[in-house]
């Protein structure tokens, strides 16, 4: 069963290609039996393949799964293989299971829309590149995974594309994304330089005995991964095109921006986790820019009015959570807390999509209110998802999955206090801004009514969804909660094991004890600023400070003050130069014949006749003289 | 009387000319289509009067496909000339510059 591996990978491939190919001929019930179905069987034969794998490969050794050589240049030679370990498992898990759900909701969400058919042709096509991704056996196929989800992310987030706002955004987080891929190409190169090969695992392997601990090499090519991580992940200093990529459709959100693409630099720092054990520095450069990632959207959440900018940022804030749990050697927590988040934050996006849905395009949180008897599936499922976003202790999932970072965030080798501290201040504006979400949104007077009723389509996903977040935190028990681990017994097959400091188990219970007053607090202050509050249904007036968290720290400012800016400017003044003289002058050159070749169509035949007469002439005295 | 092949050459090549410099300088439509045919007699009869200079049939049967030709470019021709008068009320091949680049 394994061997159909391949197949995962092609379904949605092949929904997406068959959708190209029929053309506008497919009826739109057509159209979602192929989008929802091609993701959905991919899924089901998830699930087939990984029970067969787990049964055949207990250990954990990895399933790889070689298709064909890609190309043989010059001692580059990829393989189009796929490698299955317990890491890969668990993503291509969420991502399918979470992708077919999504594409069930939208199949609903989108039905009204002009381009349904342009939606699941990119949907299906992001889910097989985003499984390229996670499944590559070497770097290569991992890029051409990374490059075909960016694109995908382009192509999403510009899907109403009718408004230059849209446009804007996805060139936006096109290019802001591409910055940090410039570094994870050059990373490429180097690794290329010094092995002779992109194959990840025997990079992995070669890596300790080239480098010593701490070398100069270890450290570029990890740091440059390590910027195609923070391009892709939204983290300091590249998370500002995530917020603007909340123009696309709620479910694009859910899917590429919280739940699956934006995690892939989650990935690619587990899976080469080798070589960030080797640049210690690197690690660190991690741990700090998860430590402000979180800090830094965690404020500028609590002073959105959007509902979806709320979401956007508070999944920058997540990721800097797995970030933070990476840079302490939590590898094991970092992808707990990506599956968990994934689960909570795709019910959160999709939940609010229905709010904006039945509110008819109604973005703003201070103009909603009173929702919770009207939609009351919706509502309960949101508040399971903003529970678990907060840590809600003992019966959410995101409780053990975030008290796992926080105390691996102090008690690890690499831990320190401060990170703890500024760990539990997130989690303290999390609490407050997911439950401020919740009470503006659903409480307080109603400002508008709803105008449709989300289907069954829209409802099961998250139900489905809120369970896995109440539930999914249960494979994951600290020690002193019963000590069962399977997650990250089932992880540690393939990463390393967490190594601990000298703090010894007995302190966790005070840890955890906390962490889980700090999150309830969070909730009570939410309770105590925003439950039943007569809010003006305008946006609220801001002071300074609150106007800057609100945009985000002012990042858009400032890089386009010094970077943009500068270079509008110096492109604006060599306009002129000499190579542009060159090619100006090439198109004058062309322009001019144009000029004179058109000035010799004047339409009169008789002119026509002259000039045969005349040629006919002079081929003729050629002919006879010469 | 014998004709040689200069004389009837030259008459050939002077019913050529005439036909095109009627091509060139006539404006009216029907003009044209009538040096056209002018043109291609005076083709017609250089390769007569060739065939009797070199005792061959070939000229005879040449000027014969011309002829078939002429007809048939006739027949398009008019055809043509009906259609651009129908448009544009004239015969004018100046008014039909309309294809101007």
């Amino acid at each position: 069963m394994k061997e159909l591996l391949w197949l995962i990978v092609a379904l949605p491939f092949a929904g997406s290609l068959i959708l190209v190919i029929t053309g506008k001929g497919l009826s739109r019930f057509t159209c979602v039996l192929i989008g929802v179905g091609s993701v959905s069987l991919a899924a089901i034969l998830t699930m087939f393949v990984g029970v067969d794998y787990l049964n055949a490969n207990p250990t954990g050794t990895p399933y790889i799964e070689t298709l064909w050589q890609w190309m043989n240049v010059g001692g580059l030679s990829p393989d189009i293989a796929f490698h299955l370990d317990t890491v890969s498992l668990c993503f291509i898990f969420v991502v399918t299971f979470v992708g077919a759900l999504i594409h069930l909701y939208s199949a609903q969400f989108m039905w009204k829309e002009e381009g349904l058919r342009r939606f699941f042709i990119y949907m299906n096509l992001f889910v097989g590149f985003m499984l390229t991704l996670v499944l590559a056996d070497n770097m290569l196929l991992l890029y051409l995974g990374w490059e075909g989800v960016g694109l995908c992310s382009y192509l999403l987030i510009g899907f109403w594309y009718k408004d230059p706002a849209n446009g804007y955004a996805a060139r936006k987080a096109f290019i802001v994304t591409r910055i940090g891929d410039l570094g994870l190409t050059i990373g490429l190169f180097v690794l290329f330089i010094n092995f002779h090969t992109l194959n990840i695992q025997a990079i992995l392997t070669a890596a300790p005995g080239k480098w010593p601990l701490g070398s100069g090499m270890a450290l570029v090519t990890a740091l440059l991964l390590l910027s195609g991580a923070l391009g892709k992940s939204a983290q300091l200093p590249l998370q500002t095109w995530l917020p603007d990529a909340m123009a696309g459709p709620s479910p694009v959100s859910a899917l590429i921006h919280s739940a699956t693409m934006v995690t892939a630099g989650v990935y690619l720092i587990a899976r080469t986790h080798v070589l960030f054990e080797l640049a210690p520095v690197a690690q660190a450069t991690i741990t700090i820019v998860g430590a402000a990632t979180l800090l830094v959207a965690g404020l500028a959440a609590l002073n959105q009015h959007d509902i979806k900018r709320v979401l956007a940022y508070s999944t920058i804030s997540q990721i800097g959570y797995m970030f933070l749990a990476l840079g302490v050697g939590a590898w094991s927590a970092a992808i707990f807390h990506f599956m968990i988040h994934a689960f909570f934050k795709a019910l959160l996006f999709l939940g609010a999509g229905i709010v904006i849905w039945v509110l008819d395009e109604e973005h703003n949180m201070f103009k909603m209110g009173g929702l919770w008897k009207k939609l009351p599936v919706t509502f309960w499922t949101f508040l399971i998802g903003a529970a678990s976003l907060s840590a809600l202790p003992l019966i959410t999932a995101g409780f053990y999955s975030k008290d796992k970072i926080l105390w691996l965030s102090y008690a690890s080798d690499k831990g320190s206090v401060w990170l703890w501290l500024a760990a539990l201040a997130g989690a303290f504006l999390t609490a407050l801004y997911a439950f401020r979400m919740v009470f503006l949104t659903f409480f307080g007077d109603a400002k508008k009514t709803p105008s449709q009723k989300p289907g069954l389509l829209m409802t099961i996903p998250l139900l489905a969804l809120a369970v896995l977040s109440l539930i999914g935190g249960f494979i994951e028990l600290p020690a002193d909660m019963g000590h069962f681990t399977p997650f990250s017994d089932f992880i540690e097959k393939t990463l390393p094991v967490t190594l601990m400091g000298t703090t010894g188990h007995y302190t966790e219970f005070a840890f955890q004890l906390v962490s889980a007053i700090i999150a309830i607090s969070g909730m009570i202050a939410a309770y105590v600023y925003y439950f039943n509050k007569p809010f003006p249904a305008a946006e609220p007036k801001r002071n300074s400070i609150q106007q800057f968290f609100y945009l985000g720290w002012d990042f858009d400012l400032l890089y386009s003050t010094i970077i943009v800016q500068p270079i509008v400017f110096l492109s604006a003044i060599d306009k002129n130069d000499f190579i542009d003289k060159c090619y100006n002058g090439l198109a004058s050159l062309a322009i001019l014949i144009n000029k004179i070749l058109s000035a010799t169509q004047n339409g009169m035949v008789r002119r026509y006749a002259v000039v045969l007469a005349i040629g006919a002439i002079i081929t003729l005295t050629i002919i006879l003289y010469l | 009387m014998n004709i040689g092949i200069e004389q009837g050459m030259l008459l050939a090549a002077l019913l050529f000319l005439t036909g095109l410099m009627g091509l060139l300088v006539r404006r009216d439509v029907i003009f044209m289509l009538i040096s056209v045919e002018i043109m291609l007699n005076a083709a017609g009869l250089a390769f007569i009067v060739a065939g009797s200079a070199w005792k061959q049939a070939d000229g005879q049967v040449m000027f014969l496909f011309i002829l078939t030709m002429a007809a048939t470019e006739v027949a398009v021709g008019l055809a043509l000339i009906i259609q651009l008068f129908m448009k544009l009320k004239s015969v004018d091949t100046n008014k039909a510059n309309t294809m101007k680049g």
